[in-house]
């Protein structure tokens, strides 16, 4: 991870000695959780001013479906994030793993099978950033920017310039109906399957405890027995294979697939995660952050296309979205920052 | 030798500084003369950092005052004591590791040449003569990555010539010397001295001091105790001063007969760092490796326990042999390691006191894979309480507590495991003298119980006082092994540096 | 006192180790790598090595060299800017719309225009990152997000085609001197200007400072949030222009333009041998890493290998590029730790 010219807040200021009682830092993102529930409530009651019935099911499945995807790729890289580091392929995985599944299945693969392949491509895919980044020991941001780019290249050589489609009635339901007997939509009920696993292993197993030491200290956590490397490799190939489940949820929801599937989108999945407030540098966030954050995007995209906004206008929300994000918890630090400079000047 | 005139060059006159309710200093005044080496002596905690940070104009005094050739002399900043002729080289050197030799001395004030554009050539003159005033010789254009510690400090000297300063504050500059390095150190600071500059050298290890300086300030907590002409003190009288009570106090021992072996270390290998380590630690027995910085004992500890892969031999612990590289295994077969740096390496700063103590136990607190937080604070502040850990709330981040009481947090992390071996490198580094006994009061009893101690340390009295046997490394390799009672300084320090020993007179 | 005596170190005047010869030989393998793969690729046609081709090899690279400079200065400090991309858009249309409607407004006016709207966009850049200490990642990927949202409301789906622009200013696109295409030119002379800036200013050391040890560079006084605030401001400065030089080059926009670009940057960047972490490298060396992607680029076309390879190769490269470094830095630091004692005694 580039560690920028900004450097991390520290919890307590160096020069006061040791004695004043510090808070856990727990309870500062408690606080940031219940600013975006109360986000949430407010997106929503804004939505259903602007538009009637924006709160009727229908919405509610739509946003699911919309958001699906973007979703389930939040969480392997919230836990890649925590520990420091950072995947910008998570896009482009996507778009490759749609690519192989639709290159094999209008080759006369059975579906089963080419979904299957599509999924070990993004084993593969995410063994290799996690090598790059823990064995070899190169940056992550500079890593998965290759890797985004060849990704992407990779799909396009298998797909361009078709388009394939023709994937099984079946299965491409998903992009049309919820499951049955509620207003979910298949991709959105995976997605919150996947958010209570992704949940507890990282709030209340060892595991979760060490993915946080490492983010926070790295040496510390390596000292203390934890293998850094073997867990940073598991984590981008658990992403891997996660992206690739969404590039095929994605095909199939589409039920067609084309080598841009999903260009672009590593950004806004990186924003939502940044704006469930998990820290950039590591070491800080929650998966219920990330979940309101899924929601608060979700509803808020939702209610403006309702409202004919542009998708363009949409950009810009998620942009100062995540501007707010990082700026507010920072403001403390700042003018506490620009007070000493000032004293000191006098 | 004497001071050339009667008004110090630096008066420190009076000086406190407190923060919040604790007072750092308090009321202290030593005076710095043009030509002279000045050394601040004194335990952690003794308020010598604040001082330093005061002089270099980091922290401004609460009280009392600083005086430049008899003027009264207050600094808004570091830029501003650098200016009128201060300069403070820290223990750790900052330098841009990218940039040249030359570039590091002149950053930001680069001569300038036609058209205000940077004279290259006129900086590495500069550079080159800056060396030269110091006897030193030093490739300028060099880029300043990869340069050796005591390499590094000469450029930070340096710099602080370049600045034309009258006053260099040198904080703890041998910590990570070798022997040969610091007789050159004390060269430059003779060179120095001769060129009108007043020197003042803090430290803790007295006999640098006597080796070096020509008057000594004794410091104990953030007070000033003494100011004397170093050739009116003795040893003792410095640390009598420095400590404020009996040396025996310190290091408590019960003397245990030592059970079977627990660590067997056959014929370890790192390539180039160290080679043929042979040794063993019983249950009840404390072995302690000694030796100069840079020797490789700390690099031994981490091939012990997995940090580092080994190059060749083999390690055994309760008779199993260890794999290789693998902390983990390590730790499995009961083996424990209290790190030298204990802010990077020991605690996990931004968590919380029972987080760490149970960062290394998790696995045995958790229940169906999840963590049973009840359990996690009950190993706590069992702990804690063992321990006699400090501590305001065990939610608290660990960076609110004290260096002694950190390290209390660190064992406490380790003894959770209930391990066969620890091992622990600069037990005391960095902590208040009170606290310093503890631990070597928790280390004995923990011994005489039957734990076995693998312990790394610096400090040759706490080596002396604290060991059964003494192994010596000197450049990787054993060069000598003593028993308690064959142990002492003078020999000690002869294996450390490859002297011969001396012929009993 | 006894003193120890002890060998004297043997004299190790290695010449790797001078920061002249690591930045010359880095700059030189470039140089020689873009010379290779020219020479290759016109064995196998010989049509690559008309005039024509290579002024469309310099064409191609040079917008990408211009973005290069900007995002040089702005990674040799540890930071990153990741909106260059959608700046290229937002002032080539914002150009492109004024000619539209104002038919004679001048070409320099045109230029300086392009020039204040991506400095104005650098300049919240840098505020915010130096300022609110906000992590230069996160406060370019928002930005980046706002301008491209911004952009799209102002395009609102339409084109600016070359009808609308005039020929004076397209004649910066086609244009040569001594067979050489002005927009190259324009581009060489920036790049030589930075180069000898960033080489004989005090200023521009600083940056490298920052980039190099942030904590020493406070520590000597450097002004940090003033120097990183410059560099985004030239960076996105910069970007404004080559917003500009694009309109004149492709003599159209619509709301797609410069997308994509920031990822191209940041690739060409790091071939070019600056280190993502900042400290090190050259706006030369990043010129000649963009020359050579491009390069790669069309000798692929020339090759007759599909273009639909070039992302994946791209991609490859990167990946090769930062292991190489890791590598080289590696093998520099042990080479210059094993010259124990580089000083010596006079």
């Amino acid at each position: 991870m580039t560690s920028d010219m900004a450097t991390r807040p520290p919890v307590t200021n160096s020069h006061t000695v040791v004695e004043s009682g510090q808070r856990a830092p727990w309870r500062g993102l408690l606080r940031w959780e219940s600013v975006l529930v109360l986000v949430l409530i407010a997106v929503l009651i804004f939505g259903s001013s602007q538009t009637p019935n924006f709160l009727n099911p229908t919405n509610f499945f739509y946003t699911g479906l919309n958001m699906g995807e973007i979703a389930i790729m939040a969480l392997p890289l919230t836990l890649i994030i925590m520990t420091g580091e950072i995947d910008l392929s998570v896009a482009s995985m996507l778009g490759l793993s749609g690519a192989v599944m639709g290159e094999l299945f209008s080759n006369g693969w059975p579906i089963w099978l080419a979904m299957a392949a599509a999924l070990v491509v993004g084993a593969l895919g995410g063994a290799l950033n996690g090598v790059l980044v823990a064995k070899v020991g190169l940056p992550s941001i500079a890593v998965t920017i290759g890797t985004l780019t060849l990704y992407r290249g990779i799909a396009l050589i298998l797909l361009a310039p078709r388009t394939i489609t023709g994937f099984p009635l079946s299965l491409t339901k998903i992009g049309v109906v919820p499951i049955p007997g509620t207003q979910l939509a298949y991709s959105a009920a995976i997605f919150l399957a996947m958010a209570v696993i992704a949940g507890v292993v990282l709030h209340a197993t060892p595991l979760g405890r060490a993915l946080v030491a490492i983010g926070l200290q790295p040496e510390a956590a390596q000292f203390a027995g934890i293998r850094v490397n073997r867990i940073k490799i598991w984590l981008y190939v658990v992403s891997g294979v996660v992206c690739a489940f969404a590039g095929i949820l994605l095909t199939l929801k589409n039920s067609s697939v084309s080598y841009d599937a999903g260009t672009g989108l590593e950004l806004t999945v990186v924003a939502i995660v940044l704006f469930g407030g998990v820290s950039i540098f590591g070491g800080r966030g929650t998966i219920i952050g990330v979940v309101l954050s899924v929601a608060i995007v979700g509803a808020l995209q939702q209610a403006l296309t309702q409202m004919n906004v542009q998708p363009e206008v949409q950009n810009i929300v998620i942009g100062v979205l995540l501007l707010i994000s990082v700026v507010i918890p920072n403001s403390g630090e700042a003018i506490r920052h620009i007070r000493d400079r000032a004293r000191r000047r006098v | 030798m004497t001071q050339s005139s009667t008004t110090p060059l630096l008066m420190v006159r009076d000086v406190s500084k407190s923060f919040g309710a604790v007072a750092a200093v308090q009321g202290v005044s030593f005076p710095l003369y043009a030509g002279e080496a000045h050394a601040l002596l004194g335990e952690n905690g003794a308020g010598k950092s604040t001082l330093v940070k005061i002089l270099a104009g980091v922290h401004g005094a609460d009280g009392g005052a600083l005086l430049m050739d008899g003027e009264p002399v207050v600094f808004k900043g570091p830029a501003a004591s650098r200016a009128a002729g201060v300069s403070v080289i820290y223990q750790e050197p900052t330098l841009f590791p990218d940039l040249s030799v030359a570039e590091n001395i002149f950053m930001g004030r680069h001569p300038l040449g036609v058209g205000r554009r940077i004279d290259r050539a006129g900086m590495n003159r500069e550079a080159t003569a800056v060396f030269t005033r110091l006897g030193v010789q030093l490739d300028p254009e060099r880029v300043a990555r990869g340069l050796s510690v005591a390499d590094q400090q000469i450029v930070e000297i340096a710099k602080a010539l370049s600045f034309n300063a009258r006053v260099l504050v040198m904080d703890e500059p041998t910590a990570a010397l070798t022997n040969v390095e610091v007789e050159r150190l004390f060269e430059v600071i003779r060179t120095l001295r001769a060129q009108g500059a007043a020197v003042l050298f803090i430290s803790h290890r007295l006999e640098e001091a006597f080796a070096s300086c020509q008057r000594v300030t004794i410091m104990r907590d953030g007070r000033s105790i003494r100011t004397a002409p170093i050739e009116d003190v003795t040893i003792d009288d410095i640390i009598r001063s420095m400590v404020g009570r009996d040396l025996d106090a310190l290091f408590p021992k019960t003397v245990t007969e030592p059970g079977e072996v627990v660590l067997d270390v056959a014929d370890l290998c790192r390539g180039g760092v160290f080679d043929d380590i042979s040794f063993q630690v019983r249950r009840g027995e404390i072995v302690a490796l000694a030796g100069l910085v840079g020797a490789g004992r700390t690099e031994v500890a981490r091939a012990v326990f997995g940090i580092d892969r080994r190059t060749s031999g083999t390690v055994r612990v309760n008779g199993a042999e260890l794999p290789n590289g693998q902390p983990l295994a390590a730790m499995n077969a009961g083996v424990a390691l209290v790190p030298e740096d204990r802010r990077q390496q020991g605690l996990v700063m931004d968590m919380s006191i029972d987080q760490n103590v149970a960062l290394a136990s998790l696995g045995r607190l958790s229940r169906f894979g999840l963590i049973r937080r009840s359990s996690e604070r009950e190993l706590a502040t069992t702990w804690a309480s063992r321990l006699q850990l400090k501590f305001s709330r065990m939610g608290n981040t660990v960076s609110t507590l004290s260096g002694g009481n950190q390290q209390k947090v660190v064992l406490g992390k380790w003894l959770a495991r209930n391990p066969s071996l620890l091992i622990i490198d600069e037990p005391t580094r960095g902590i208040d003298v009170g606290t310093k006994a503890e631990v070597h009061r928790i280390l004995d009893r923990l011994v005489a119980q039957g734990l076995a101690v693998l312990m790394i340390s610096s400090e040759l009295p706490e080596v002396l006082g604290m060991a059964d046997r003494v192994l010596v490394l000197r450049e990787g390799r054993i060069t000598a092994e003593f028993t308690r009672a064959e142990a002492d300084e003078d020999s000690l320090m002869r294996a450390a540096t490859g002297q011969s020993p001396e012929v009993a007179a | 006192m006894s003193v120890i005596t002890a060998p004297a170190p043997a004299p190790t005047d290695r010449p790797a180790s001078r920061m002249e010869s690591l930045l010359r030989a880095r700059e030189l393998g470039i140089a020689l790598a873009i010379l290779v793969v020219f020479g290759l690729t016109t064995l196998n046609n010989h049509a690559f090595a008309q005039v024509a081709s290579i002024q469309q090899l310099l064409n191609g690279a040079a917008l990408i060299a211009l973005l290069g400079v900007g995002e040089t200065l702005v990674i040799i400090t540890r930071n990153v800017d990741l909106s260059v991309g959608s700046v290229v858009g937002l002032s080539a249309y914002i150009v492109g719309d004024l000619f539209k409607h104002h038919h004679g407004m001048p070409v320099l006016l045109g230029i300086v225009i392009a020039i204040a709207v991506g400095a104005t966009i650098g300049a919240v850049n840098g505020l915010v990152t130096t300022v609110a200490r906000v992590p230069s990642l996160v406060v370019t990927l928002a930005m980046l997000y706002i301008v491209r949202g911004v952009d799209g409301v102002i395009v609102h789906g339409t084109t600016i085609d070359p009808a609308s622009i005039p020929t004076a200013f397209t004649a910066v696109g086609y244009q040569t001197l001594f067979g050489i295409p002005w927009l190259a030119l324009i581009v060489a002379v920036v790049v030589a200007a930075a180069g000898y800036a960033m080489r004989s200013f005090r200023s521009s050391r600083d940056l490298y400072a920052i980039g190099s040890n942030p904590d020493a560079a406070a520590l000597a006084g450097i002004p940090s949030g003033r120097r990183v605030f410059t560099a985004f401001l030239i960076s996105g400065a910069l970007a404004g222009l080559a917003g500009a030089l694009f309109l004149a080059l492709h003599a159209q926009i619509d709301v797609s333009g410069g997308s994509g670009y920031e990822l191209t940057v940041i690739a060409a960047v790091v071939v070019g041998g600056v280190a993502i972490f900042g400290g090190s490298g050259t706006v030369l060396g990043a010129a000649l890493g963009a020359v050579l992607l491009n390069t790669i680029n069309q000798a692929l076309v020339a090759s007759r290998v599909s273009s639909f390879w070039n992302g994946a190769i791209a991609g490859a490269l990167l990946l090769a590029a930062i292991a190489f470094d890791r590598w080289l830095s590696l093998r520099v630091t042990r080479s210059l730790r094993s010259a124990e004692g580089a000083h010596r005694d006079l």
